[in-house]
């Protein structure tokens, strides 16, 4: 019997299952696929190691610094600076025809080039700033929380084009929802992005994930690859245990699932038909290249440009389309200020992120799936160059990932990157020992997975 | 355990939360809050590091008695004095 079963091994599955097992709890983190990361894993191919989903790490803080969810994970996890070490980006713009604003992790940048693209509005995006939600306030108990954000954006700023600009990255890095976004969200992602900054460690994700798994298991608990959970077994209104897809049963008090809202639900044999018209529908494909050069001697330096080619931001999934380029991300992990003993990274490569359709992808037969991943990617990066220098002839190796690559590594429902649009803020569930941690709780990105799977944990699992 | 034990007990699993924090200089009569950086998640955290540490349990209505460390001394002297 176990204290605490833990559905899906990512970030927030990984950081729930610390707290628990370092407090004595017997655990067991219960993964589906057979490696770890979730959304945030890695694979090597052709002798190079790539990242799936990590751009950039959100919510960058320094070493020694107190305040922030990443100083805060790091008490709550016991860890040291070292075991992220991440390296500061060089600089990141968001790009719209004729009009460019460059912001790096000091908000003083953005600020500066707002007024002098926007000068009649910096009066108004200080106000913005002023009028963020605080993380203490990021339960969802505020009435501001669930209000839009494009409503409080034009309560401050009257230029339509700055508020499309400043939605662009914050969308683009976490949120479910399509063409608005939630108050409180909006709220996370700008202290995320703007505030506090992107960060990267040298070697990627999976040193982050090495760390969490290491010290997991350092600490007694136990993790299952290719055990996916095919029941959560409910009797007399509460979850006893789990079947796996192998017909194996085990028994726990409680149960933290990461699997997703829609997901977890129709797991628990108590609910025959989840309300599957509250899963997420935005899905990505990624376009990767790797060059025979360094994205700066192309004349390349920014980390990540978020690009979108007319006035008006469209967030939204293509309905008759397998993709969508005319918004995107531009990363490339070569151009971070890495330490000098680490040098740089081998290759040069351009990671190009654009909206896709997970069930187009997934009908698909295999042939035409292949071959839409060759003029998809080439889509992308025509797109993509409009806003950036032309690399195309530099270009040494590709990889492209699709929603059904998502769906593989995640099994979310619809390769939904983001999640469900409503979250679940206070993890609850209709069975009392059922919780939700991760994507369908709250925080999104790499470091609010951390802390979804930490305050979970903390809220639901240990003080009882 | 004798007050002075149970305050080193403290410190230890003030570094164990919070590494980086000068605890030489803590002043045992101001509120931890004053002095460090520490929120709802680190004040649960030394309620829990008791729990594991020595089976302590401490009520979440005593939760205020862990303002300082003076007071919390005070508050699981009568606790800890058998251990």
């Amino acid at each position: 019997m176990y204290d605490t079963i833990i559905i899906g091994a990512g970030m927030s599955g990984l950081a729930a299952g610390i707290r628990l097992a370092h407090f004595d709890q017997r655990v067991c983190i219960l993964e589906k696929h057979y490696t770890i990361g979730g959304l945030n894993s890695f694979y090597r191919m052709g002798g190079r190691d790539y990242d799936v989903g990590l751009h950039a790490m959100t919510n960058f803080a320094r070493k020694g610094d107190k305040k922030g969810p990443l100083a805060k994970l790091i008490r709550q996890l016991r860890f040291g600076w070292e075991d992220f070490k991440l390296a500061e980006q060089n600089g990141s713009s968001i790009r719209f025809p004729g009009v460019e604003l460059d912001f790096n992790n000091d908000i003083a940048m953005l600020e500066s080039e707002i007024k002098s693209r926007f000068p009649d509005q910096i009066d108004g995006f200080r106000s913005l700033c002023g009028s963020l939600l605080d993380y203490s306030d990021m339960d969802g108990d505020s009435p501001d929380f669930m209000r839009s954000a494009r409503e409080v954006m034009a309560e401050h700023l009257s230029d339509p084009l700055l508020i499309e600009m400043l939605l662009c990255p914050l969308m683009w890095y976490g949120n479910a929802r399509e063409n608005d976004m939630d108050f409180g969200q909006f709220c996370i992602m700008f202290r995320a992005c703007y505030l506090e900054g992107f960060g990267r460690p040298y070697k990627g994700v999976r040193v982050i994930l090495k760390n969490l798994v290491r010290k997991f298991r350092g600490l007694g608990g136990e993790l299952k690859l290719r055990s996916g959970v095919a029941n959560i077994h409910v009797e007399e209104g509460k979850a006893v245990g789990v079947v796996l897809d192998d017909g194996t049963e085990l028994q726990a008090k409680r149960i933290l699932s990461s699997a997703g809202t829609v997901e977890t639900m129709r797991m628990c044999d108590d609910i025959t038909e989840p309300d599957v018209a509250k899963a997420g529908k935005l899905s990505f494909i990624e376009s990767i290249s790797v060059l025979d050069c360094k994205p700066k001697e192309l004349g390349f330096d920014r980390t990540i440009v978020f690009y979108n080619d007319s006035p008006n931001f469209h967030w939204e999934r293509p309905d008759d389309s397998l993709c969508d380029a005319r918004t995107g991300v531009i990363c490339s992990p070569n151009n971070y200020i890495y330490d000098a003993e680490e040098g740089e990274l081998p290759d040069g490569v351009v990671r190009i992120t654009t909206l896709a359709n997970h069930d187009l992808w997934s009908d698909l037969p295999e042939e035409k799936y292949r071959a839409a991943k060759v003029t998809q990617y080439d889509e992308a990066v025509a797109s993509a160059v409009r806003f950036m220098p032309d690399f195309r002839s530099r270009v040494v190796d590709t990889d492209v990932f699709t929603p059904k690559t998502i769906r593989r590594f995640t099994w979310h429902d619809n390769g939904a990157v983001y999640g469900a649009p409503d979250k679940q803020l206070d993890g609850t569930t209709h069975l009392p020992n059922v919780f939700l941690c991760g994507t369908d709780q709250g925080f999104v990105g790499i470091v609010g997975a951390i802390v979804s799977g930490i305050s979970m944990a903390n809220r639901h699992c240990l003080q009882v | 355990m004798t007050p002075a034990e149970i305050r080193q007990e403290i410190i230890d699993i003030l570094d164990d939360i919070s590494p980086d924090e000068d605890l030489d200089n803590l002043d045992d009569q101001k509120a931890f809050r004053e002095q460090l950086e520490l929120d709802s998640m680190d004040f649960l955290d030394i309620v829990m590091e008791l729990r594991k540490r020595h089976r302590v349990q401490i009520p979440e209505e005593d939760y205020g008695h862990l303002a300082s460390m003076h007071s919390t001394v005070t508050y699981l002297e009568p606790k800890m004095k058998d251990l």
